[in-house]
């Protein structure tokens, strides 16, 4: 895999790099829209160049050839400790650069429009490039470390992209809630590219070993332990298969599975994924690319990676499959019942993640099938959902109000948003031939193959959950009448805006039609389920049948069902209570640990360092009489001295 | 009718000249008053290194052009000093050194 456009693809990251560095000199402070050019011409070459080295691995590299194209030394902490800095080019990092620089370039776009009157938009460009910088580096990272050091760049601009709005007390909250939770889960990751490192040092590079690319390891500097390839490598895996430590569990498991509460975190899993619903206190647009298509999938992203290690860690992918499986139930649950439009996309992205997760739980090293479904529905996730967003951020738009109970009858005001957000409701329920239908298909047919038949019908159940709550939302904010002034007064958003939807909309319809994960997993036969497809199919028209006659008719039966189940929905609706199972908890830590640390701090702490800093003064003061500023008192002081020292010497010479 | 002196003698004379010229800087208020007592102390060290030179080296003539040299310097410091105070009785209309704890500007520090 040579050639000037692998050997630069440094290039895809380092272009909205540049970006952010011209808006943060020249156009932080400006009032115009130049801001948002920068951005957008910047992520715009970013995709072209996707394009041409996609369209070269295509037709130069072998199918499934993974190289690191391009490499420098970056950290070198020891001789056989060493970082690098690089681009690793296989499928599924030119998939995810496709999704990133695609769905990015659109919001780009859009945001000119969403965020023309706002006095923030140079920073939110700012912001939005530094983002799809660092997911851009996460997502061409070859080792762990790279990895986790934009993982963390994904995590910051996050952060500042969910507080944007700085004045709204809220949006602070979800922003420093997102950052401490997903931190919180970075830790273990870190402990777990800890483990990893250690115990590959230790078991495997200082004896010999043939590692993939076939050379000869001997106690080597060149190995880098770290390395995706390194990791993933079979005899590597081996050695490391068998090993026990901590209390005789397998240290490969124990190493991925602190791997996979990161990728957890990130991802948004049960019981990590309280950040997720109240991250949409940012601006819309971000809520598309960073909390729907590209940041929040990054856990699915590095599981993927290591999924060679997954594979053959004992008990690890069965863990991912029940994760995946319980949070992508739980969270279709929890969608059924909210009135935000927001929310109820957030908890539909939790459910679609948790089905990547599951997808990639059911998958093996024989039958990797589930792994190649995986990366296709995300995919295709990332343009429906994105394009979800957008048509919410539209409709907010023209609204000025999130809640679905303020909207209602905007099908003929807004024709074009109507039409976009109809085709990604259906591409989620997943109806043929739009892109839901194929990668859902294709999830729901590894799970049977791998006679997880508990993990089908939760998956088959979910399928018919998605259509309902999707359904149920486009009736609500599309259908009726006109709930409230603004849904009256609404009007279509600007072609800047609308052009996106329409670009997004006919990539949902297109998407599943890419074979992607033909073009990951090259070596494997895949082959149609037709069973799956009409009982899929069958689930989505329950579902949206479902939805049209509670939400549909002129009475609201929903509102008699909501009324008698009483108890059970309020339940649902406070999504289970989990925040505030949460907050209990860390009120509990915060009363057991942190008030008597603080206790310990205030008084023993800083009180002796009082102690010596009053002793010091006390002493100050009293050598303070000595300095007068009087030589004579000083020579007095000197000549004593002189004769002290003259009656030690004559003492001593006795 | 007196023994010739020894270099015992010559040392205490040596000595009390040292001493008191030590006493008359560490008490002595006036500026001049202390440079007197400074060319005591100095004359205390010639005549000390006279003496060595009679006494222990009398072939030599290192001791006594030594002693001429710090004659010297003396004169030299003792105009430098003069100059001195000479400037600080112009800024300070005295010659009292208690006064001279201060050598910025009048007015604008603590004493």
């Amino acid at each position: 895999m040579t050639g000037f456009l692998f050997e630069n693809a440094w290039m895809i990251p380092a272009l909205p790099l540049i970006s952010v560095v011209l808006i943060w000199i020249f156009a932080i402070r400006s009032t115009t829209r130049i801001a948002g050019y920068i951005g957008s011409a910047a992520i715009g070459l970013a995709f072209l160049l996707t394009c041409a080295l996609g369209v070269s691995y295509l037709s130069s590299a072998e199918e499934g050839a993974a190289a690191v194209t391009w490499s420098i030394e970056w950290l070198r902490y020891q001789d056989h400790l060493v970082v690098s800095l690089g681009t690793l080019i296989d499928p599924i990092s030119l998939v995810l650069l496709f999704v990133v620089t695609s769905v990015s370039l659109l919001v780009h776009v859009y945001s000119i429009g969403y965020m023309a009157d706002d006095k923030g938009f140079s920073r939110y460009f700012a912001y939005l490039s530094l983002f799809t910088f660092s997911m851009l580096g996460l997502v061409l990272a070859p080792n762990l470390v790279q990895m986790f050091v934009f993982w963390e760049l994904v995590g910051v601009s996050s952060f500042l992209l969910i507080g944007f709005y700085y004045t709204l007390p809220e949006a602070i909250a979800a922003s420093k809630k997102a950052f401490i939770v997903t931190r919180f889960a970075d830790l273990f990751f870190l402990a777990g590219i800890l483990c990893l490192g250690f115990y590959i040092h230790q078991f495997v590079v200082d004896q010999e070993f043939v590692i993939a690319s076939g050379t000869i390891v001997q106690n080597t500097v060149d190995t880098q332990a770290l390395d995706f390839a390194t990791i993933n490598s079979q005899p590597v895996l081996d050695a490391l298969k068998d090993q026990r430590g901590l209390w005789g569990h397998n240290l490969l498991t124990i190493a991925v599975l602190l791997v996979f509460i990161g990728a957890a975190g990130k991802s948004a899993m049960f019981p990590l994924h309280i950040w997720l619903p109240d991250a949409m206190a940012g601006p819309t647009p971000v809520s598309a690319l960073i909390h729907a298509a590209t940041m929040v999938v990054a856990g699915v992203y590095l599981v993927a990676r290591l999924f060679p290690a997954f594979a053959a860690a004992e008990d690890a992918l069965p863990v991912v499959a029940a994760i995946g499986c319980f949070t992508c139930l739980f969270a279709a649950v929890i969608a059924c019942t909210q009135t935000d439009i927001k929310r109820v996309l957030a908890f539909s992205t939790l459910s679609q993640i948790g089905y990547m997760m599951l997808a990639l739980g059911v998958a093996t090293a024989e039958h990797p099938a589930g792994f190649g479904a995986s990366i296709f529905h995300l995919f295709t996730h990332a343009f429906f959902k994105a394009l979800l967003f957008l048509g919410a951020g539209s409709v907010i738009h023209a609204v000025h109000s999130n809640e679905v109970t303020a909207m209602g009858g905007l099908r003929k005001k807004m024709p074009l948003t109507h039409a976009t957000f109809l085709v990604a409701t259906l591409a989620i329920a997943g109806l043929p031939p739009l892109a839901g239908f194929f990668s859902k298909d294709e999830i729901l047919g590894a799970a049977l193959d791998g006679e997880d038949y508990l993990i089908f019908g939760v998956g088959l159940f979910v399928a018919a959950l998605t259509a309902f709550y999707m359904f149920r939302l486009y009736i609500l904010t599309f259908l009726g009448d006109e709930k409230s002034a603004g849904a009256t007064k609404a009007h279509e958003s600007p072609s800047i805006m609308t052009i996106p939807l329409v670009v997004l909309g006919v990539m949902s319809v297109i998407g599943g039609w890419i074979s992607v994960s033909q073009f990951v997993l090259p070596a494997v036969e895949l082959h149609a389920h037709v069973t799956v497809m009409a009982l899929s199919v069958l689930a989505a028209g329950l579902g949206i049948g479902a939805a049209f006659w509670f939400y549909g008719g002129e009475t609201n039966r929903a509102d008699s069902i909501a009324k008698s189940a009483g108890g059970l929905y309020r339940l649902v609706q406070n999504k289970f209570y989990i925040d505030e199972v949460y907050l209990l908890l860390t009120k509990g830590i915060f009363r057991f640990v942190a008030a008597p640390a603080a206790w310990f701090d205030r008084h023993v702490v800083d009180g002796a360092m009082n102690l010596s800093a009053t002793v010091v003064r006390w002493f100050g003061a009293k050598f303070n009489a000595f300095q007068t500023g009087q030589v004579q008192t000083y020579g007095i002081w000197m000549v004593n001295g002189t004769i002290l020292v003259l009656v030690f010497l004559w003492l001593v010479q006795q | 009718m007196f023994s010739t002196p020894t270099i015992t003698h010559w040392l205490t004379l040596s000595a009390l000249l040292f001493s008191i010229g030590l006493y008359g800087i560490l008490t002595r208020r006036n500026a001049i008053g202390i440079l007197l007592s400074i060319e005591l102390m100095l004359n205390s060290a010639v005549l000390n290194i006279v003496i060595f030179n009679r006494f222990v080296a009398s072939d030599d003539v290192d001791g006594q052009v030594l002693a001429l040299f710090i004659i010297g310097v003396a004169a030299a410091e003792a105009v430098v000093a003069l100059a001195i105070f000479v400037s600080f009785y112009r800024h300070r209309h005295t010659l009292d050194v208690t006064q001279a704890n201060r050598i910025c500007k009048e007015g604008s520090s603590t004493p």
